[in-house]
């Protein structure tokens, strides 16, 4: 079998004293969707930025134990380093408001001072927003400022300055909880397709679409990592009874 | 039921007018004193005005160009003096909320922001000009740029703290290093504001006497060397106004119907310069 692409073993998060991500041991395979769900609170999103090390921008913020990208951890690299191989996409878009549409999709080399050519970055940008489904409705507007375009599009744009990147994984938190319907829709489509190029992982309190675009389905529950299967048997046969409890609605 | 209505619509309709009638009032003292201003000087001014230096009591003409070089440079180098440190320091209160030496650095701002501006010249006339042997240019500038930073750092920090922390993370999470989010993000999105605050300090400083008193001094004669004493164009009012002769006080009207353009003009070139950087998000 395939070496998991991201490997936890025995990992914590800490805020100062409060214990938020207790003793996580998870493996990602390569190419999957994972969805990360929980009720509030229940550390997924603290869990989520551990990996890519956003958690330790918070004051007081500490963590124990390892997280392996490609058997190597993440925590023995740079920062830096590990935040250009690990996108992230936030529960809110937020493009560059004083950058347009072309500069914000490879904003990641620009502001990092990478030198490309105009064909380099015709194609990157060209490539990016067509892999993230915003390219037919605006490359007649490249060059508008990105915060003009209504939030399901921005969302989609700030995807594609992620993936302008060429990252290993792509960290969803809560992608569409500011989104309408439709845009979620349109975001769900797009993760199946961003599938075939990038590993998944998304965090997110909706059941449903844990069940809709995931392939394997990580339950939190109080820090700690209840259950984590193939999406099909954790809705259908869950083996934790908080699991079921929760799938079930009995709470959220 | 009905005159009780009518009543309060009577009340409503006396109290809108009475507010309206005071926002025009409001503005009566800025246009009185710019119509005197302008009625008194706007007879002095001419070509010979900005090009000729004062002449001495008693003869005919001359003009204010020692006092318009002066103060240019005054500001000018005030600026940068003040604009690069009074950014900064902003950038560390916006970024660094809690800790003690924000606490006391934003106390200090706060205080400095007080100290009256004769304080400020006397202090440094004790700073530098006494060391340095005498009244400079460059002394006067100084105490200008200590009266430009509480507005600069004061209004860099309020901006930067009304940026969403998310676009912080967004340039983190490309892997950007912290200085790069902050120069190539932060800054850029906050230009509007700290501009806006940056103009007006320069505003607010190219009217200042008092701190101008004992350090540039004044110059009769057309000085551009920062090391030797200068005219500005406020020291030259303080000065031809309180002299005895009606030459000087022409002078002096018109040097303040310069003046008052030059800071009015200061203003409406801010409001549109915050206009056009001003970014949504």
């Amino acid at each position: 079998m395939e070496s998991p692409i991201l490997n936890s073993q025995n990992f914590n998060a800490y805020f100062g004293n409060n214990h938020v991500v207790k003793n996580v041991s998870m493996e990602i395979p390569r190419n999957n969707v994972v969805a990360v769900m929980g009720p509030s609170g229940c550390g997924k999103t603290t869990f989520l930025r551990c990996i890519n090390r956003m958690h330790e921008l918070i004051a007081g913020a500490t963590t124990s134990g390892i997280i392996e990208l490609n058997e190597e951890n993440v925590y023995d690299m740079h920062a830096i380093y590990v935040r250009q191989k690990i996108g992230m996409v936030f529960q809110r878009p937020n493009p560059f408001p004083n950058l347009s549409i072309y500069d914000n999709t490879i904003a990641g080399y620009k502001l990092n001072g990478i030198k490309l050519s105009k064909s380099e970055k015709d194609g990157i940008v060209e490539s990016s927003l067509k892999k993230a489904a915003l390219w037919k409705e605006v490359k007649d507007s490249l060059h508008k400022k990105g915060t003009f375009l209504s939030g399901g599009q921005q969302q989609r744009l700030c995807i594609a300055r992620a993936i302008a990147m060429q990252p290993e994984i792509l960290l969803l938190d809560e992608p569409t909880s500011a989104l309408d319907p439709i845009s979620t829709a349109s975001i769900e489509e797009l993760l199946h397709e961003l599938k075939k190029n990038f590993t998944l992982v998304i965090v997110t309190h909706n059941m449903q679409q844990a069940a809709r675009v995931s392939d394997k389905t990580a339950f939190f529950y109080m820090g700690e990592l209840v259950e984590y299967d193939d999406t099909k048997q954790m809705f259908t046969n869950p083996t934790d009874t908080r699991t079921q409890n929760y799938i079930t609605g009995r709470f959220s | 039921m009905k005159s009780n209505i009518n009543y309060r619509i009577n009340k409503s309709l006396f109290i809108k007018g009475f507010i309206i009638f005071l926002a025009f009032l409001i503005t009566l003292p800025l246009v009185s004193i710019i119509y005197y201003v302008a009625k008194e000087g706007f007879a002095t001014i001419n070509w010979n005005f900005f090009i000729s230096v004062p002449k001495p009591v008693g003869e005919v003409g001359g003009g204010i160009a020692n006092a318009l070089v002066g103060s240019l440079i005054l500001v000018v180098v005030a600026s940068i003096i003040a604009i690069p440190v009074g950014i900064m320091c902003g950038i560390y209160l916006s970024e660094n909320g809690e800790n003690k030496l924000s606490y006391y650095t934003r106390l200090a701002v706060d205080i400095l922001q007080g100290v009256p501006s004769i304080v400020v010249g006397i202090v440094i006339y004790f700073w530098v000009v006494k060391p340095t042997g005498s009244f400079s240019g460059l002394s006067g500038s100084i105490a200008l740029s200590i009266m430009m930073l509480p507005i600069v750092i004061r209004s860099t920090e309020e901006t930067l703290k009304l940026i969403p922390s998310t676009l912080k993370e967004a340039g983190l999470a490309l892997g950007l290093p912290y200085y790069k989010v902050m120069i190539k993000v932060i800054l850029p999105v906050g230009m509007s504001g700290i501009l806006s605050g940056v103009m007006l300090s320069i505003a607010r400083v190219a009217g200042e006497t008092a701190p101008l008193l004992f350090t540039a001094f004044g110059n009769p004669y057309l000085n551009t060397n920062i090391a030797k004493p200068m005219q500005s164009l406020p020291l030259l009012i303080f000065n031809y106004a309180t002299s005895p002769y009606d030459e000087w006080h022409n002078l002096a009207w018109g040097a303040s119907l310069i003046l008052l353009i030059c800071i009015l003009l200061l203003n409406l070139f801010t409001k549109l310069l915050t206009r056009r950087w001003k970014v949504q998000f």
